[in-house]
């Protein structure tokens, strides 16, 4: 029985390696993508377009005014005298925000009444906005502390960032991005084996050799797992030396992390595999998997933030689990009694998966 | 009249490969012009580049008068069929046929009047309403045909419109087609069938790219007058009679036909000392020579001769008793009874051919015995082992090469080999010695390390044949094993196959090649779900001898039982 | 030159055979009606880039009255739960463990610092930082809390204040700057791109491995004609598409929809067109299917979801990826709906984004005619 198994994974392997189509695809998407994202994910808004409406020239606004210039995340643009004016640089988002300083601005300061500035955003962008406005918050913040500095500071407060002490936000995306770019080859890869042996005629001749059922599907999953940890550990790899990603949990936990998430991959790649009838519906099967999978993953929504149902979905989604590993692995040093919670349950999947497609797969062979 | 095509040094490559290479023939109206050739000859290619649908590298093209450039011109006087007849299988008959009018921008009047003609030339009247991807093989070819005629076409091209369907509806086909043409219209059919060659009026005959021959069948066939015979063969030792006759030198061809062993003679050579060859007293009987033997010689020019194949001798273990036996094996899809009770048992080392057209229950019934499948009903026993029990063991018995090449395309020969060892469970010394031998007597050494897809077909096909034998098996399933393949490589694929059962092994073949069905020692015929005859090949061709029919062939055989047979079903519905 | 009756009626002999193939095949309308409404479903309710109900730890080592109100203060936003710890340790391993984001430590002098007008209050923050997003807003809001709650305690105190500068925030188009407004119409452009893609790459596919495009090709009919007959069934069908997702965008996901009925459909069909005519070009380009599958997921899933501004703000990337952006579709038709949606029909924004439309559509149409027409050598 081994021999046979054997034999058929050496054959997987050399289909894979020789055809120079699936050679080049399994190694330039994911570099691709893996660049593209890593430099285009980011949750860093810098150099925003602002414009300026500012009805006052006393000192103190003119202060907050140049804080505002000189500070990396604003750029700007305009100034405006009126609201119609920007109203319409808003509309056309010439402007991400505006600055208004009213006419009472420096007379309230400098009397010692609370003062206020408005800021207006293009809520289109409600991301950015959000974060262009914690931005403002720090320049006014600065601006509070400083015109009070010499005598009194009201208040300090010092935020810290655990474990990102920048707020990097690569470091936050890239982990993730390994465990979507790993899932994706793995599934393409299982979901088109069978399909494609089936269309070319190949699975019959298969079937009329002493092969079982289970050997054959051994015999797909290891290639496949076999790939699926090569693609992560490259990933990870490069990460960490192209893009300075910090790496300071443990190695061993990592990959057998990734070992049991392929594995779990592989499961839900075997069942689609078994029940495509054609290459293109194994490919439709994988995309409308991945499509919600990998939004509701808390790849780059904090799963915490979902209502509830989606919630108690990513339960059955093991990139759910696979993510907050990898982060806490990459940024945290995740200990193992803290990682376990997350690995059952992808065993669990992975187990399930893979005896449905066994199952699935005697059948189908009538 | 003028030609209604000419094709003067027409030539056309694909990358690398040269499909065409200057091509010079007309193609008269109000004829039937075969365009012979095996699979990978270049007959779609020529089709394709008639019709239009690609441009030539070299040569020019004349439809009509109108050069290749003028093409848009005559589009409406061309009607083409392509393989697997080129229907919408989502659509109803009715809409393909609509669908073709709206293209060819037939009115209404024009159309319902033409429709009604056509539905009741090709007796699709009834099924109008039926989708096309129901019909029977038969009857798609029958709604393709109809679709091409619809803007009565000049030029009607056919490819391989009869590839895969029975013999009845191949002649009714023909029937239709040979009306066509008493209007006046150019009919080009290709075809892989040489029988059929014999029957047109005018023939091309292409290989690798090449003409090699072209005129008139008739006159073709008749250079071989005088060097064709028959002469009887012993109950044993059939194929080895055949392959010592095939390696003499006065030898151009030796096949068997029944109990016959049919010898064409090399131009100016004299018969073989027939007592040495068969022995006793053997007389040869001269016999009207076919389309194929002329092919044949002709190839047998062209090429050095395929030096005989080695086959080992008892390599095999036999079974004992019954090798292949299927009692009452029956198998329904839903309510769809595909094959219904069928039984037949296969001696060890005995030939059996299961003949039929598609969707007859054939495939369905050979898919069962070869344990892909599982019966609905009745037994399978195959190498003495219960199918139904031991599937695992059987298989390990049992070796299968598919109808199309079936391996690993982007893997080296070598690779396939290894890997097929390895599966039946070969390993050190033996797995070696097996590899090296299928090589050996495959003549795979010169491209061992090459991309099995690569290959040119002859070697692909002795390729899965080696793959099925790696491990020794004791019964052999081929289906469909020689389709599309030339003659000559056909005739060393069954010598080998002859020199196998020789050594004991049983081998169950599928085919639609008439004359393959001749290396057979028994046939079962498989017509709608049930082995209506079975017997050997002889026997059956006996039984429809009449005044006018002397020498039936097995087609004549077959057309005849299925239409004994549809008269008995009918005459049982109306008692 | 043919005539224009012969055009029409092959023309609509095509089109007839592409309906009658949709209507009885129902993978194509599970694509384009069903697949719409699970993504945008699943999708649209499962991701909230705001953040409530932020489970916060507050460390009180002061235990006074001020700093009960300041853990008030948190309890009565919608954006932190708060919950109390009695040290750092406790709180750091609630961190660890991942029970809370963040934590405020108010050191046991806390008391005497707010009331004492010369020396400031130490306040420490501390967020986890892996996901750097939520923790930039985390940190903001939690700020934003401290600073206002001491601005009222300073008032209640009738204590002279140096009233610190604050910022209110107005957002324009977006007043409650609900996610949801701005996710919903990137997710409908992601649906129709996905749509276009798969819909005509499975199709021609099936067509040339049937054998029926060689025998179509013989025809009278040409190139052009088939491929617009597929074309435009596809097209009524992601139209189809189209209708049934902006309808639950606006009745389901209460997006508003300011703009124009007209324009939201002029721009939609021109964005329809592209991603079919891009579906074409990946069924002539990629022979085979292991290829074209990472093709359309390459250049149509993860544009559609990352570069194109959906999630990411397109202007702060680094701008050779800026650069790369400007060849996705997608990304103006993201933009596109989020003016028409929230804004309204704002032309300066959208002409630019229609015409690189037109642009891309032309340009696709061409290559896939021209190479579908070399497909068959």
């Amino acid at each position: 029985m081994w021999r046979r198994i054997a034999s058929l994974i050496l054959k997987e392997f050399k289909m894979l390696w020789k055809d120079r189509k699936s050679r080049m695809v399994l190694v330039v998407p994911p570099l691709v993508q893996l660049v593209l994202f890593a430099s285009a994910a980011t949750f860093e808004v810098s150099d925003a377009a602002l414009g300026l409406w500012i009805e006052d020239r006393a000192h103190p606004a003119q202060e907050l005014v140049s804080r505002f210039e000189a500070s990396p995340a604003f750029r700007v643009v305009a100034r405006f005298d009126n609201p119609q004016a920007v109203q319409e640089a808003l509309d056309s988002q010439k402007v991400k925000a505006v600055l208004h300083v009213g006419q009472s601005f420096s007379a309230d300061v400098a009397a010692g009444r609370p003062a206020r500035v408005q800021l207006l955003l293009d809520g289109r962008k409600s991301n950015a906005a959000l974060i262009l406005q914690s931005y403002a918050l720090g320049i006014v913040e600065s601006f509070n502390l400083a015109r009070a500095g010499q005598a009194v500071a009201e208040l300090n407060m010092h935020p810290r960032a655990w474990f990102n002490p920048n707020f990097d936000s690569r470091w936050f995306i890239l982990p993730g991005l390994t465990v979507l770019l790993t899932i994706t080859a793995t599934l393409l890869i299982t979901a088109l084996s069978v399909a494609r042996e089936r269309e070319l005629g190949t699975f019959e001749q298969l079937l009329v050799t002493p092969l079982q059922p289970m050997e054959i599907l051994v015999g797909k999953t290891v290639p496949a797992l076999c790939i699926g940890f090569v693609e992560a550990n490259v990933i990870a790899v490069l990460a960490c030396l192209t893009y300075g990603v910090p790496f300071v949990g443990s190695v061993v936990l990592f990959n057998v992390s990734i070992a049991i998430f392929v594995l779990s991959a592989v499961g839900i790649g075997l069942v689609i595999s078994s029940v495509a009838k054609t290459q293109q519906q194994a490919i439709l099967g994988v995309f409308l998997f991945l499509s919600p999978a990998m939004v509701l993953s808390g790849f780059t929504t904090p799963i915490a933030n979902m209502p509830d149902w989606a919630q108690a979905l990513t339960h059955l989604n093991p990139i759910r689990y696979m993510v907050t590993l990898s982060r806490g692995i990459f940024l945290q040093d995740l200990p193992w009694a803290l990682a376990w919670p997350q690995l059952w349950p992808m065993a669990l999947i992975g187990c399930v998966t893979l005896s449905y497609a066994t199952w699935l797969f005697s059948r189908r062979l009538e | 009249m003028p030609a209604t095509v000419t094709l003067a040094g027409l030539g056309k490559t694909f990358g690398m490969t040269a499909a065409l290479t200057d091509v010079t023939a007309t193609i008269g109206a109000g004829q039937i012009t075969g365009l012979v050739g095996p699979d990978g000859a270049g007959k779609t290619t020529l089709l394709r580049l008639i019709a239009g649908l690609l441009a030539p590298d070299t040569g020019t093209l004349e439809i009509l008068g109108h050069p290749t450039a003028e093409r848009d011109a005559v589009r409406d006087e061309i009607g083409y069929m392509p393989q697997r007849f080129g229907l919408y299988e989502d659509l109803t008959v009715q809409e393909n046929l609509n669908l073709q009018a709206d293209l060819h921008d037939l009115d209404a009047a024009t159309r319902r009047e033409r429709f009604e003609t056509l539905l009741q030339f090709t007796g699709l009247a009834r099924f109008t309403g039926r989708l096309a991807g129901q019909l029977s093989g038969g009857m798609k070819q029958k709604l393709g045909l109809a679709c091409a005629l619809l803007p009565r076409p000049k030029l009607l091209l056919l490819d391989e419109p009869s590839a895969g369907v029975d013999p009845a509806s191949r002649r009714e086909l023909w029937r239709i087609v040979r009306t066509m043409a008493g209007t006046g219209v150019a009919i080009v059919w290709s075809t892989a069938y040489l029988d059929e060659a014999e029957r047109c009026d005018s023939f091309l005959l292409l290989d690798g790219g090449r003409l090699l021959a072209s005129g008139n069948p008739a006159d073709f066939t008749h250079r071989m007058q005088g060097r064709t015979f028959l002469v009887g063969l012993p109950e044993q030792q059939r194929h080895r009679i055949q392959r010592i006759a095939a390696s003499l030198p006065s030898v151009a061809d030796a096949t068997i036909q029944g109990r016959s062993l049919r010898l064409v003679l090399k131009e100016g050579s004299a018969l073989p000392d027939l007592a040495e060859l068969v022995g006793g007293d053997a007389t040869a009987h001269p016999t009207r020579p076919r389309f194929e033997d002329a092919f044949v010689s002709l190839l047998q020019a062209d090429q050095p001769p395929v030096p005989a194949p080695r086959v080992q001798e008892g390599m095999t273990r036999s079974a004992d008793g019954i090798a292949i036996e299927a009692r009452d094996l029956t198998r329904d899809f839903g309510t769809f009874r595909a094959v219904d009770r069928v039984s037949f048992s296969v001696k060890p080392g005995e030939i059996l051919g299961l003949l039929g057209p598609n969707g007859a229950g054939k495939s369905t019934t050979f898919r069962m015995l070869c344990g892909l499948l599982s019966p609905s009903a009745g037994s399978a026993h195959v190498a003495g082992v219960d199918l139904g029990r031991a599937r695992a063991t059987a298989r390990e018995r049992i070796g299968y090469m598919s109808q199309k090449f079936s391996l690993y395309g982007n893997l080296s020969v070598r690779d396939n080999l290894d890997f097929f060892s390895g599966v039946y469970g070969l390993a050190g010394r033996r797995r070696s010695s097996r590899i090296a031998w299928t090589i050996e007597s495959f003549d795979l050494a010169a491209v061992a390390d090459l991309e099995a897809g690569s290959l040119p077909l002859g070697f692909k096909q002795r390729l899965a044949l080696g793959c099925a034998l790696l491990h020794e098996p004791q019964v052999l399933f081929l289906d469909e094993p020689t389709s599309g393949v030339d003659p000559l490589m056909r005739r060393e694929f069954w010598s080998r196959i002859g020199g196998l059962a020789e050594g004991g092994v049983t081998v169950l073949v599928t085919s639609h090649f008439m004359e393959e069905a001749e290396y057979c020692d028994r046939l079962g015929i498989v017509y709608a779900g049930r082995m209506i005859a079975s017997g050997s090949p002889d026997a059956m061709k006996q039984r429809f001898v009449t005044a006018e029919l002397p020498e039936p062939t097995l087609e004549d055989a077959f057309v005849g039982l299925i239409r004994e047979h549809d008269a008995e079903r009918q005459g049982a519905a109306a008692a | 030159m043919i005539s224009a009756r012969t055009f029409f009626r092959r023309f609509g002999g095509l089109l007839r055979k592409e309906f009658v193939q949709i209507v009885r095949d129902p993978s194509s309308i599970a694509i384009a009606l069903v697949m719409p409404v699970v993504l945008l479903l699943l999708i649209g309710f499962g991701i909230s880039l705001d953040a409530r109900n932020v489970r916060f730890g507050i460390v009180d080592e002061n235990r006074s009255v001020e700093s009960a109100g300041l853990f008030q203060a948190f309890a009565n936003t919608p954006y932190f739960r708060p919950f109390s710890f009695l040290s750092s340790r406790a709180a750091e391993a609630a961190l660890m463990r991942g029970d809370i984001e963040g934590f405020v430590v108010l050191r046991s002098d806390f008391s005497r610092r707010v009331t004492d007008p010369v020396r400031a209050a130490d306040i420490a923050i501390v967020v986890n930082g892996v996901d750097a997003n939520n923790a930039r807003i985390v940190t903001g809001y939690a700020q934003g809390v401290v600073a206002t709650w001491l601005l009222g305690h300073r008032r209640d105190r009738a204590r002279p204040v140096l009233s610190p500068v604050t910022v209110e925030n107005r957002y324009w188009f977006n007043p409650e700057i609900r996610s949801t407004n701005f996710i919903v119409p990137g997710l409908i452009a992601m649906v129709m791109t996905m749509i276009g893609a798969l819909l005509t790459a499975l199709v021609v596919a099936r067509e040339w491995e049937r054998g029926t495009m060689e025998a179509m090709l013989a025809s009278p009919a040409s190139m052009t004609e088939i491929l617009l007959g597929k074309l435009v069934a596809y097209f009524v069908l992601g139209l189809g598409g189209l209708g049934v997702s902006v309808f639950i965008g606006l009745v389901v996901f209460e997006v508003p929809f300011r703009g124009s009925a007209e324009v939201l459909v002029g721009i939609s069909s021109v964005f329809l067109i592209v991603s079919l005519a891009m579906g074409l070009l990946i069924s002539t380009v990629a022979r085979s299917q292991f290829v074209a599958a990472q093709l359309a997921f390459l250049v149509t899933f993860m544009p559609a979801l990352i570069l194109s501004g959906l999630m990411f703000d397109i202007e702060s990337m680094p701008h050779w990826v800026q650069a790369v952006t400007t060849v996705f579709p997608a990304r103006y038709f993201v933009s596109s709906l989020q003016t028409l949606f929230l804004a309204g029909t704002v032309w300066p924004v959208l002409l630019p984004n229609l015409a690189m439309l037109v642009g891309f559509a032309i340009l696709f149409l061409a290559l896939a005619i021209a190479r579908t027409r070399r497909s068959l050598e």
